[in-house]
């Protein structure tokens, strides 16, 4: 594995999320109400919602524009038929870290 | 042993359910034959109403199918009439041919009672009565005119079908107010506003004096000061007659109905009667919970049983939708008797005890009946309420000292307590059958028919089911907010403002929600609570809004987003126009379009570049037009007085001035106002939340429109001399709107749920209005300002990527 440093957990919005800017395309950060972090592929299955935008609860996220809401977790999208792909991420010293080697990874597939 | 012959004439709901004790208990003690005159079985008549409102159909009624009937080896003879009785060869003589019987149970039930006004044998006039009367009904077509005289349970639960079909009702009730046997004038009162909300007209103290036709059909009723009143149909619904006809004709004993004695057993030993047609000790029967009890009585009596009819106090429910009314007991006022009143005009719930030697005698509730069935056991067992008195009306949750569990209420009623009114089944054989595996609603139904009448009482036996199995029982919902809770927005609301709760953990926590922060549906409603109720205490949460509130702007499907500045009563200038223009080029807006609310909106601007956008436009003076929030969206005016050669108002002025006043106010639902010159109305305010039509005499302040899912045009709140009031009084309406009204209910909704006389009352109270409008003030004091400013300035950099690994990954 190899954690890179993408920013501070601060720049990240408690139950909220920014957006992570990858060769593969957008990946969302998010953070739920104290210091968990979760990374996620921004982009719903269903209609292509940014799920950066969406409201955080629990460890869920909800689809901004159809309300599909995702476990963070997992990726699986609650009662309907779609997962987004997750991505390893951690909290260290205040730094969000995130496996650079899983986005890599799936470039190559 | 031979079979006893048995016949039964009519196929009513007394004689079914005699058969059906009958067979049950003794499938092979008679033969049986039943004479109806309908050509058909026995139907649920009490659902009639239903029927006619469209909720069930015919098929959803019946009773006893013809399997019904086979499978017992009942002989039927549907459809044809029995001519008389041969008492001596013990006869019964049909149309079709002759029945000798043992016993003979009549079951011939009433007729209407038709007033014998003028006209009454035209064509187009009817009872409410059977399937017959219910289709002719359901054959008008909306915009058609009925006419329903009687303002009973029966002519109300006629009229309310009707309604729901389109037509134009009117019940005329010669009686002071409606349903005055079982309500009295406060609950008749609340009755009546609530139908005349569905679309009835209601005329009471009325006197019918002609039934006017035209070529033999009716035209219209004629009441006696004149007034005439046009229908296709009428309907009379003033009452019932047991039908004795054929019992007279027989030589048997009849006064209003044909006499029986407790074993419901005629003046001929052999002959019963049941139902509707008997008189009984001095008394007829027009509710089935007594027919009930007669038709078990007797069923008992014809296998040899001992059994009595004992008459009961009733209860009465209304079956229309959205009318929920009880009464119970006796209720007039007299020497002796005392009253407890409970009110709160803003649910429209009236609850009124009556009590005389410390005991409950009576009971009327509207709006809120849940502890009908209680208050009805402790009128019946004559319990001394005493002890209980302060907190009686608020029902068993408040008696020794548990917690206002809605369930409690169900438990600490005693096991002899009465659910099921229709069919007399109480708490003890429900929780029995429970117990003995019913495990559902429907299978309570099939063993204990208790809510399989009129199912007014569904709600209990559901809450019964809950208590006895606890959590292996799922209730069906109560519509609570979202899953997180039971509690509905009502109750969130108003816990909100008592306990008090000032935070989203307090809500969470004190609450009982069984989520961590809620979910999407729920926190953007605690947080608008939140903030409308304790605007200093609480600051709006934006993780709580949805992403158009969060960004101040308004997603496309797409991705982007679109700005729209605020022109202020739709007014603007060429250096607005030129920095929109300039801030359409600069970021490659792919579409400007004007919007119905009188703005322009930059369609297509990229997430990123909302900070800057938003940062020049500023530098010209705009600032955001919040077309994207639940809020004050836009105030659309004409050009009154200042050009318009009809204007007699400065209507561009005040719609600014309102919007100034109003701009940045966070509601539950989106806010949009008009203010037009003059009653040619060219800003369309009519069809408004709140919409303002200036006169000579100054300005007619009309709520509650809408145009959207639904159109409607506004309501006339009240009519001001000066501006200045047209503005205080549109504050006013707002901010009870905030205080009141259910998250995503527009103005129309709430004002429909609360009712706009109540709505007026507050507004025209001069000491209310002015703490309306200071509240308001002090939340504006907060969110009177431009959120574009404040994230463009304090807020940029979380428009932009947390990172970006591609610029890393070419490094």
């Amino acid at each position: 594995m190899a954690w890179v440093d993408i920013g501070a957990l601060d720049d990240v919005p408690v139950r909220g999320a920014r957006k992570l800017k990858t060769a593969l395309g957008c990946v969302a950060v998010f953070r739920t109400d104290d210091a968990e972090v979760f990374a996620a592929s921004n982009t719903c299955p269903h209609k292509g919602g940014p799920l950066v935008e969406g409201i955080v609860h629990g460890q869920s996220v909800t689809c901004p524009l159809h309300n599909w809401v995702f476990d963070l977790n997992t990726g699986q999208a609650k009662g309907e038929d779609g997962q987004i792909s997750t991505y390893p991420v951690r909290v260290e010293a205040g730094r969000i870290l995130i496996d650079g080697t899983a986005l890599s990874a799936r470039s190559a597939a | 042993m031979s079979k006893q012959k048995l016949v039964v004439i009519g196929a009513g709901m007394a004689s079914g359910r005699v058969l059906e004790h009958l067979t049950d208990a003794a499938p092979d003690a008679f033969d049986i034959t039943l004479f109806n005159a309908e050509p058909r079985g026995n139907y649920n008549r009490i659902m009639l109403s239903p029927v006619l409102a469209g909720d069930q159909t015919y098929a959803d009624i019946v009773t006893h199918d013809e399997a019904w009937y086979a499978e017992r080896g009942i002989a039927t003879r549907f459809g044809e009439k029995v001519l008389e009785i041969d008492r001596e060869a013990k006869v019964v003589v049909g149309e079709n041919g002759h029945v000798p019987y043992d016993k003979l149970i009549f079951g011939t039930g009433s007729n209407p009672f038709m007033i014998p006004l003028p006209g009454h044998d035209l064509e187009g006039v009817i009872a409410y009565r059977d399937l017959e009367d219910t289709e002719r009904m359901m054959g008008l077509t909306a915009g058609q005119k009925c006419v329903v005289i009687g303002g009973g349970l029966l002519g109300l639960e006629a009229a309310a079908g009707m309604a729901a079909r389109g037509v134009a009702v009117t019940v005329v009730h010669i009686m002071g107010h409606l349903m005055e046997r079982q309500l009295d004038e406060a609950a008749g009162y609340l009755l009546r506003k609530s139908l005349e909300d569905k679309g009835i007209t209601i005329k009471l103290q009325a006197n019918s004096k002609e039934i006017v036709g035209e070529n033999g059909k009716v035209r219209a009723l004629m009441l006696d000061d004149g007034t005439e009143l046009p229908c296709d149909l009428l309907v009379m619904a003033v009452g019932i007659r047991p039908n004795v006809a054929l019992a007279q004709a027989a030589g048997l004993a009849v006064g209003k109905g044909i006499h029986v004695d407790d074993q419901l057993c005629t003046s001929d030993e052999e002959i019963f009667a049941v139902g509707e047609c008997v008189e009984h000790l001095g008394a007829i029967f027009g509710l089935v919970a007594p027919l009930y009890d007669q038709a078990k009585v007797l069923a008992q009596t014809l296998l040899g049983e001992e059994a009595a009819f004992v008459q009961k106090s009733l209860s009465t429910k209304l079956k229309v939708t959205g009318c929920d009314l009880f009464s119970a007991g006796d209720f007039a006022d007299g020497e002796g008797r005392e009253d407890v009143v409970f009110r709160d005009p803003s649910r429209g719930v009236y609850k009124r005890l009556v009590i005389e030697d410390n005991k409950l005698v009576g009971a009327v509730m509207y709006g809120d009946t849940a502890d009908g069935s209680w208050f009805f056991g402790l009128i019946r067992d004559g319990t001394d309420i005493e002890e209980m008195r302060e907190t009686l009306i608020f029902g068993p949750a408040y008696q020794g000292g548990d917690t206002a569990d809605p369930l409690s209420a169900v438990a600490a009623l005693p096991l002899d307590a009465e659910i099921c009114g229709c069919n007399g089944v109480c708490k003890g054989t429900i929780v029995e059958a429970i117990e003995g595996g019913a495990g559902d609603l429907g299978s309570v139904r099939a063993s204990t028919k208790a809510s399989a009448s009129c199912g007014t009482c569904t709600g209990l036996v559901e809450q019964l089911l809950q208590v006895t199995l606890g959590d292996a029982f799922e209730m069906p919902a109560a519509q609570p907010v979202c899953g997180c809770t039971d509690h509905t927005h009502e109750d969130v609301r108003r816990l909100i403002k008592t306990m008090p709760l000032k935070s989203q953990e307090a809500v969470w926590q004190e609450l009982g929600w069984n989520t961590r922060n809620g979910c999407h549906v729920c926190r953007p409603a605690i947080n608008f609570y939140l903030l409308a109720d304790w605007p200093l205490d609480y600051q709006d949460d934006p993780q709580s809004r949805f992403i158009n509130e969060r960004k101040h702007a308004n997603i496309q499907k797409d991705g982007t987003f679109s700005v729209v500045p605020r022109m202020w009563g739709g007014i603007t200038n060429p250096r607005e126009l030129r920095a929109i223009a300039d801030a359409a080029d600069k970021y490659n807006v792919p579409t400007v379009k004007v919007t119905g609310g009188q703005r322009i909106d930059l369609l297509g601007v990229k997430g990123e570049d909302l900070p800057a956008i938003w940062s020049d436009l500023n530098k010209a003076g705009l600032v955001s037009g919040h077309a994207y929030s639940k809020g004050l969206r836009t105030v659309k005016t004409c050009v009154g007085t200042d050009h318009c050669r009809f204007g007699t108002q400065d209507s561009t002025g005040l719609g600014i001035k309102l919007e100034q006043a109003l701009w940045g106010s966070w509601t539950p639902h989106k806010v949009k106002l008009g203010v037009s010159g003059c009653p040619r109305n060219c800003a369309e305010a009519t069809c408004k939340d709140v919409g303002i039509i200036c006169v000579d005499s100054g300005y007619q302040v009309g709520v509650a429109g809408a145009a959207g899912m639904d159109v409607k045009e506004t309501e006339r709140l009240i009519d001001v001399a000066t501006e200045a009031e047209a503005i205080d009084v549109t504050v006013a309406f707002v901010q009870l709107y905030r205080e009141n009204a259910k998250y995503l209910d527009r103005p129309y909704k709430w004002v429909a749920k609360v009712g706009l006389d109540w709505v007026k009352e507050r507004i025209e109270d001069l000491d209310e209005r002015a703490r309306l409008i200071e509240a308001f003030e002090l939340s504006q004091s907060i969110y009177r300002k431009d959120p574009w400013a404040e994230h463009a300035a304090e807020k940029a950099e979380r428009y932009q990527p947390l990172a970006d690994l591609t610029l890393e990954a070419a490094e």
